[in-house]
């Protein structure tokens, strides 16, 4: 049976495309190295996207469990502890639920040369001289439960409290560096006296009362800073913006020159490249058929490298953890969560990536093979 | 098998794994779910902030809550100096 043949149209563009993928065996080990670079450079991009979109999804979700609003007392320009008459007073305004005094605050362990989080829950379910420890303090200190946790007390004397529990790992993005304690020992080892607290967290139902609320705060306690969730979520955003910070000045860099590159060996034909072109133009092609053969070059070495590239960062992102971002977020951080993220392939992203990189690189490729095909076989050959 | 063939392959083969990789996500993203509506309770319960990312320094554990000169509290001409700082920057006024 005689099988039927694809429209002339496609029969033709497949003709083009074995052409070009010829063309580009020609010229295999340059053509190879441009791709192998451009991968590396997608692969950058799109591992620091899917990051820091997953992390940003993430901080949101989780998020939305942190107090409606926070009161914190500023003195002289720095937050100072609150007293807790405010407590009451906060939660006689209107639109105010609840108003509960916080106790946190931070612990320098010397030992394990980490920075602790000392919380203590509204209901602790331990005694007095217990702690739940995060899976973070926990692997720093090698501490498991039921073992003695010396702590250090502000009037110089070490306390030991005792390891009650350890808090689940697959919550150790919030949780990894905490350590739950009473009331009472909390006090003791940072010598706060009773009636003073860190801050205030209010319970606000109405979600649209917040920003009245806030307003209504700063104008009966004006040595206080609101901080409502929204700006919590807000903060999160910023730092997780992907076009701040540290590793997106590093790939800035390195964007900056593989577009050098890019545009160099796309825009600029070599005398080779022209002198193919020439010919073309001198056995009968048209313009058409050069630029065609031109964006084919063009897609198959950024569609490779663009959908390489994305393949890769995902594996590297959401199945490895992103080992090779970490030491970035790290920092000098002794403590650091092990967590895995929610995988997302937004389509958002995926067009983002496909814009910045594929287009320009088929467009560059475009411009200057039109120019050589508009010209004379002749003096394109010559030249 | 003509060369053209082949490369319509290979894309072919790229596409395919990017739809398993959205499959992937779609179903780790079930399965991770639970631990964060957990995560979310937690937060909750013991009235959290911020995550638990950076804990190297005392503004950058818990951004939100910090100080807007928080960085540069150490002394009055110090500049801000753990890692950190190039991923949280001060919080906006």
């Amino acid at each position: 049976m005689k099988r039927p043949r694809p429209p002339p149209w496609l029969e033709r563009q497949r003709y083009l495309l074995d052409f070009t993928l010829s063309s580009l065996g020609r010229r295999k080990g340059k053509n190879m190295a441009l791709a192998a670079l451009y991968t590396l450079v997608v692969f950058a991009l799109a591992s620091v996207l899917l990051y820091t979109q997953a992390l940003r999804g993430e901080a949101t979700r989780i998020l939305e469990g942190a107090p409606d609003l926070v009161v914190q007392r500023v003195v002289a320009g720095r937050h100072d502890l609150i007293p807790g008459d405010r407590v009451e007073r906060l939660s006689k305004i209107r639109g105010v639920q609840e108003a509960r005094g916080r106790l946190w605050g931070y612990y320098y362990d010397a030992s394990a040369r980490a920075n602790l989080t000392f919380l203590v829950p509204d209901r602790f379910w331990g005694k007095p001289g217990e702690v739940v420890i995060g899976e973070g303090v926990a692997r720093t200190r090698l501490a498991v439960p039921g073992e003695p946790f010396p702590v250090l007390a502000a009037d110089g004397e070490v306390v030991v409290l005792k390891v009650r529990e350890t808090i689940p790992s697959s919550s150790e993005l919030v949780s990894s560096d905490l350590v739950l304690l009473s009331e009472p020992d909390f006090r003791r080892l940072f010598g706060i006296p009773p009636g003073l607290f860190t801050d205030i967290a209010l319970t606000v139902p109405n979600g649209k009362e917040v920003s009245t609320v806030a307003a209504k705060i700063r104008g009966q306690m004006p040595d206080t800073r609101p901080i409502t969730r929204a700006e919590i979520t807000r903060t999160y955003e910023a730092i997780l913006d992907w076009r701040s910070g540290l590793v997106v000045l590093v790939l800035a860099a390195a964007l900056l020159s593989f577009g050098i590159v890019a545009w160099d060996k796309a825009s600029g034909l070599s005398a080779d490249e022209r002198r193919e072109i020439g010919i073309l133009k001198a056995i009968g092609w048209d313009t058409s058929e050069v630029l065609a053969m031109k964006v084919w070059e063009g897609a198959v070495i950024s569609l490779s490298a663009f959908l390489a590239g994305l393949l890769l960062a995902y594996f590297h992102v959401f199945v490895t953890s992103a080992p090779l971002l970490a030491p970035v977020l790290k920092g000098w951080s002794t403590i650091y969560p092990a967590f895995r993220l929610t995988p997302a392939l937004s389509p958002f992203i995926v067009s983002t990536l496909f814009l910045l990189t594929v287009v320009p690189y088929t467009v560059a490729t475009v411009v200057p093979a039109w120019r050589a095909a508009t010209t004379d076989p002749d003096e394109v050959m010559r030249s | 098998m003509r060369k053209s063939d082949r490369f319509l392959l290979f894309l072919a083969l790229m596409l395919a794994l990017l739809e398993v990789a959205r499959l992937h996500a779609l179903h780790r993203g079930r399965d991770r779910a639970e631990e964060v509506i957990a995560m979310t309770a937690m937060a909750r319960r013991l009235g959290l902030t911020d995550l638990s990312l950076f804990t190297d320094a005392r503004y950058a554990r818990h951004p939100s809550q910090a100080d807007r000169f928080a960085p540069f509290q150490d002394h009055p001409t110090s500049l801000e100096h753990f890692p950190s700082g190039s991923l949280v920057p001060p919080p906006a006024p």
